[in-house]
């Protein structure tokens, strides 16, 4: 079977997951936009954002979420499946920042003939903020 | 100008369902498409894109990505966050959190209808002031009516700051 880069009995509690990381500009956030019906002028225009109040333009929380996504596909391969991810968008990602998601091994069990892995995920900026809190669980093959 | 409805007039929001929409058939070129924007510069992995691989895996062919969105593009545009509560254009908003749940994965020629309800309202002050959370929570099936995904959203509005 094509597609299987780890399995469950790999796995051990307080494992780290190999990040996910991008620098983040207009060029990259408008291409999102176009896949995510995101077209909101915060997140496309330096001048509206400023009037609101902000630093300058932002990134959609949604493209965190893709990250944290990504980060976690890569991870588990393609005979893995992604079952829950949330997140809080607690900080802004603005303009040139660079966000790294990131993940730890919570806790691993069976559950109703699936093998879960619980995590905690983040996103953190170029500062070590984490702007970006998070969970998620992921289901695993077995060498079994 | 518009104005902020009342607190009142919110709650009486909870519960209901504000949409229920359905989007075009999922084509494979929208699954290609969001895989490169949010894998951008590198290349997204071959599950999203290439039939013959994908058959060899254990989806057993093509799937989208969990977080893929086959609403993008509406031609009738569903009414927009904040979850069916109308808040002035002037009004500072931003994405409080996301919480999604995946079961059937979504294939190319799948056909997605989301309903959305008002699962949650509260008011928090925080370190940015005053501020009203309005949560929703949404659920897509297929056309076979297998559920392929629930998320609760939260939309955070700013009253004071």
């Amino acid at each position: 079977m094509a597609g299987i880069d780890i399995y469950f009995e790999d796995v051990s509690e307080g494992q780290e997951v190999p990040p996910f990381q991008r620098t983040t500009d207009l060029m990259y956030w408008n291409r999102f936009a176009a896949v995510n019906d995101e077209f909101v002028y915060v997140h496309m225009d330096d001048e509206f954002a400023k009037q609101r109040g902000e630093k300058g333009v932002l990134a959609m929380g949604h493209l965190s979420f893709s990250h944290l996504h990504n980060m976690l596909r890569a991870w588990i391969g393609d005979s893995g499946r992604i079952k829950r991810v949330s997140c809080q968008y607690r900080r802004i990602n603005y303009k040139g920042d660079t966000v790294t998601s990131r993940g730890r091994v919570v806790k691993k069990y069976g559950h109703e003939g699936d093998n879960l892995v619980d995590l905690e995920v983040w996103v953190e900026n170029q500062n070590g903020e984490i702007i970006t809190p998070g969970k998620a669980t992921v289901a695993l093959p077995s060498r079994k | 100008m518009e104005k902020m409805p009342t607190l009142e007039e919110i709650e009486a929001t909870v519960g209901r369902e504000i949409y229920r929409v359905t989007a075009p058939p999922v084509s494979l070129s929208d699954i290609r498409k969001h895989a490169i924007a949010v894998y951008w510069p590198e290349k997204p992995p071959r599950l999203f894109w290439d039939e013959e691989y994908a058959r060899q895996t254990s989806w057993g062919g093509i799937v989208a990505p969990e977080d893929f969105n086959p609403f993008a593009w509406p031609i009738e545009g569903p009414g927009r966050f904040p979850c069916g509560v109308t808040v002035p254009d002037s009004a500072r908003t931003f994405n409080g959190g996301s919480d999604a749940e995946y079961f059937t994965p979504i294939r190319p020629g799948d056909i997605i209808t989301a309903a959305d309800t008002v699962a949650e309202v509260y008011q928090r002050t925080g370190r940015t002031g005053r501020l009203l959370f309005l949560v929703s929570e949404t659920r897509w099936t297929n056309q076979r009516d297998e559920l392929v995904k629930t998320q609760r959203g939260t939309r955070v509005v700013v009253l004071e700051s």
